[in-house]
């Protein structure tokens, strides 16, 4: 679900390479009077004097002479604690290795895009005081098993450094790493004032790892594991929170699929008086959903689990719980999700609360157009929807015979127009609306899906404020795309899925170029992009005349030729990542991008015309890149092409715990 | 255009919503509600059959790319495309229809490589987990596990028992005594003490480990018992 804002930040990328040529820990500081202290000086900047410890071993003239200098960088630490943005953080700390140095003291949060870019000595050699880390490892492609297991984004050498080096962390942010349950061990251990604990896309431990958590963070204030893997280890980690009132302000474990011990849970949330975000996982059957409810009527975030009965057979006699009543006490719900096995007839519910939410997750549940109306209709504050859509029929064997193909299609409308109907519903209510994503519920390409242009083209006329958009659909016209483009002037993302690949206009059987060209064209704050359906060079074109803000884009079975690559690598001098698959883009096209791979934080392309010298020589002409490539089994490539490249910059050279799978070109 | 390969029985014709099936599905709601995961259920077990077929890690189609003017690609099998559409596997097991996702990926890639099996101590909070291939003798593995149990603190279990586990030396001496008895289940579900077949035997056969207090594993053979007293 949409995170914080904070954490939105921390997904956006840096401006700027970072500074190759500086070395950590090359300029001793000139203050010995910090030295001895050993604390920075902060506080209320009055007398200077005060603020210089007597015991520094100093001459007069020494004192005299150093004197204005340590005012200076007394006060500029004292100003940077104000700047916490890391881009003005990073731009500071370029002005002067005494603003490197000041800026390196007062860092407190440390983003670290890509876990191999620098190594986790280097970080603690630079920065000394740090007491939040977010860390990002794989790939997004990995996400879709485009990436062998195993490939390496360690969670482990950071936390050993970490542990070693910052005893009064607080924060962990992580974002597709690799962790072990002794990696948590380890973090639950070194760090007494431990307080957030934030986990998305990670794998590789279990229900152990988050009993060390539950059990030793007294201080833990945040639990948050977002589309996480969590292997069932059989603990009952609940009942393992600290007894007495808890610091815990949101528990999210939505993603943990196992079974957990409500009785536990119900204690814990009733001595949790902080508690504003719970988000239940769908073992918990909607009568536990009302009793925790009862307990936290404070809540500002639930995942209400199932939304439906569980499967032990109530007694006879015990009458339903007032649900409405339960929603109605929670006057500060603005942000509802869960409803992962619902049970439609309890929907209405959560009526109570529509008018108040701001954010909606139905991605979940399966539910009909008629049953979202009713919520929809309510939401007039609603500013993220996320929903998901079924996808009822395959008929594309029958497109032979044209009867049935024209009688078909008449239903196909018929049922268009119903799920299109659910966002047209959306379009007419949510005029606040910021963020849409439309997910398929069933992801094959063969199946006809129900929403289509038409849903598309509602929402840009009803929600003009939109920023971002995924919208999955197995059809698109290019008319309903720069409607969009032209309707939703605010957009910063748009990811657009036409799952049938190479999909063109189904109207006009044109390629989707034009409605690509008039979104890059339009929206003049767009940074991230994606791209399907039929696409020639000419879509790639517009993309690097007028995308010149885009820093993060996707590409998928797109393109004729290496110009397409080209376009993109020497138009768009804000792109950080790359994705690429399955698309004719070759060596001639890589090479193109040689003056911008610095400034970027990685290129992936797979299933692309890479040959293996092709990427030897980016390997040779930029040494500080490391060219990963991929095999997806372990005998040699025969094919003439690399399966996959992935190549990142690195101030470290190449990786040591790269699988054999992986070879890294030098 | 050509025949997409399909051999049209005449049954085909029949005009039917659904998958060139036997299923007859409802119009409507029932064909959204139940008929729906029914039909979900028929695509996603093709589907999954596919991608079982590709067993080892992953493995890509070779797709040959087409050329921009080709008509709109209709291969006659609709072969699945590892990653497409890009929804991750939480998105994909929906409707309770287990898919063939990246979590049993990588169990089948470690299947080939890790046996991780559950070790529980009596009186300890929490499981952990083992993965017996990285050890080749009995004396790896008791190592190994003393110091995963060291790590955290056991109210009952005393703390001159985890001082022992902490103590290298004495391990030896702990577990072959009568204080604590690494007990496993093997495939049969049987419960045997540890150390008494072939380290490469006990590794095929053992599905779980337990460390129970000496007294608890009287129960267990006596033969082997006394194996385990001799051993050295």
């Amino acid at each position: 679900m949409r995170q914080d804002l904070t954490v939105q930040q921390m997904s956006e990328d840096d401006d700027r390479s970072p500074p190759l040529d500086l070395r950590c820990g090359a300029a001793p500081s000139i203050n010995r009077a910090r030295n001895c202290s050993g604390e920075a000086v902060s506080g209320s900047g009055s007398s200077t004097s005060s603020s210089i410890p007597a015991s520094v071993p100093v001459t007069v003239t020494e004192y005299q002479s150093q004197y204005p200098d340590q005012v200076l960088e007394i006060v500029l630490e004292n100003v940077l604690q104000f700047l916490t943005s890391r881009r003005d953080r990073n731009a500071a700390s370029l002005v002067c290795k005494s603003w490197w140095r000041a800026e390196a003291l007062t860092r407190s949060e440390l983003f670290i895009g890509n876990c191999y870019a620098v190594s986790p000595d280097r970080a603690r050699g630079r920065f000394r005081r740090v007491r939040s880390v977010v860390l990002k490892g794989k790939p997004r492609f990995a996400d879709f098993n485009l990436m062998p297991p195993d490939w390496g984004a360690h969670f482990g050498p950071w936390v050993c450094v970490l542990a070693n080096a910052y005893p009064w962390l607080e924060k962990v942010y992580l974002k597709r790493m690799s962790i072990t349950d002794d990696d948590l061990a380890l973090l639950a251990e070194s760090f007494s004032g431990f307080k957030e604990l934030t986990l998305v896309c990670c794998e590789g431990f279990g229900t152990c790892g988050l009993a060390f958590i539950a059990s030793k963070c007294r201080q833990l204030r945040v639990l948050d594991l977002i589309e996480t893997e969590v292997t069932d280890d059989e603990v009952d980690w609940i009942s393992l929170f600290p007894e007495g009132e808890t610091c815990l302000e949101s528990l999210i474990f939505d993603c943990v699929d196992c079974a957990i011990n409500f009785e536990a849970l119900e204690k814990l949330v009733a001595r949790s008086p902080f508690l504003r975000k719970l988000r239940l996982n769908r073992h918990v059957s909607i009568r536990q959903l009302y009793r925790l409810m009862v307990r936290a009527p404070q809540l500002t975030h639930l995942g209400t689990g199932k939304y439906g009965p569980s499967e032990v057979a109530q007694r006879q006699g015990d009458t339903e719980p007032d649900y409405i009543a339960a929603f109605a006490a929670c006057k500060s719900l603005v942000c509802l999700s869960g409803f992962r096995e619902i049970t439609p007839d309890y929907l209405s519910a959560i009526y109570p609360v529509c008018a108040n939410l701001t954010s909606l997750n139905f991605s979940y549940a399966t539910i009909t157009a008629d049953q979202l109306k009713p919520v929809i209709c309510n939401c007039h504050k609603l500013q993220i929807f996320w929903v998901g859509v079924p996808c009822v029929i395959d008929y594309q064997c029958f497109e032979e015979i044209w009867v049935l193909k024209l009688i078909l299609a008449v239903i196909m409308q018929a049922l268009d127009s119903i799920c299109d109907e659910g966002l047209q519903a959306v379009a007419a209510t949510c005029k606040e609306l910021r963020e849409l994503r439309v997910f398929p519920m069933n992801a094959q390409e063969d199946v006809e899906g129900p929403v289509s242009e038409v849903g598309l083209q509602a929402i840009s006329e009803g929600c003009r404020k939109l920023q971002s958009i995924l919208y999955f659909c197995q059809r698109m016209t290019n008319a309903a795309v720069i409607a969009m483009s032209s309707n939703c002037l605010e957009l910063e993302v748009f990811r657009l899925c036409i799952m049938g690949r190479h999909r063109p206009d189904h109207a006009t059987g044109e390629p989707m170029d034009e409605g690509f060209g008039a979104i890059v064209r339009n929206c003049r704050k767009l940074t991230r992009l994606a791209v399907s359906g039929l696409l020639t060079d000419r879509a790639f074109g517009y993309i690097g005349k007028y995308g010149k803000l885009i820093r993060t884009l996707s590409v998928a079975f797109a393109g004729d030729s290496d110009m397409g690559l080209k376009y993109v690598l020497e138009g768009c001098p804000k792109l950080q990542k790359l994705e690429i698959r399955d698309s004719p883009f070759g060596d001639a096209a890589l090479r193109s991008g040689l003056h911008h791979y610095y400034n970027m934080r990685f290129l992936w392309m797979s299933s692309c015309r890479l040959t293996r010298q092709g990427c030897q020589e980016i390997a040779q002409a930029m040494p500080r890149l490391v060219v990963e490539v991929i095999r997806s089994d372990d005998e040699e490539e025969t094919d003439n092409y690399v399966e996959t490249l992935y190549m990142y910059r690195s101030l470290e050279g190449p990786r040591h715990d790269a699988p054999k799978f992986v070879t890294i070109l030098r | 255009m050509e025949a997409l390969g399909l051999n049209m029985g005449f049954e085909e014709t029949e005009l039917r919503l659904g998958l060139p099936g036997n299923r007859v599905l409802s119009e409507g709601e029932g064909a959204r509600k139940r008929g729906f995961s029914e039909t979900v259920d028929l695509k996603l077990n093709l589907s999954s059959k596919d991608t079982s077929e590709k067993v080892k890690s992953f493995q890509k189609e070779k797709n040959p790319l087409p050329r921009a003017t080709d008509p709109p690609a209709k291969p006659p099998a609709k072969t699945q495309v590892v990653g497409w559409p890009p929804v991750r596997s939480f998105r994909k097991n929906m409707l309770g229809v287990v898919q063939k996702s990246s979590g049993e990926e990588s169990d089948m890639a470690g299947g080939n490589n890790a046996a991780f099996v559950k070790v529980s101590m009596d009186g300890a909070p929490y499981l952990r987990k083992v993965d017996l291939r990285m050890y080749n003798t009995y004396q790896d593995l008791y190592h190994a596990l003393g110091k995963m149990f060291s790590s955290f603190t056991i109210g009952n279990c005393g703390s001159q028992g985890m001082k022992d586990f902490m103590n290298e030396s004495k391990l030896m001496d702990l577990l072959n005594g009568s204080d604590y008895v690494p007990t496993y289940e093997d495939k049969d579900g049987d419960w045997m003490l540890v150390g008494d077949v072939p380290w490469g035997m006990f590794v095929e056969s053992c599905k779980r480990l337990r460390i129970v207090k000496g007294t608890e594993a009287i129960g267990l053979a006596p033969r082997a018992m006394e194996k385990c007293k001799n051993r050295r």
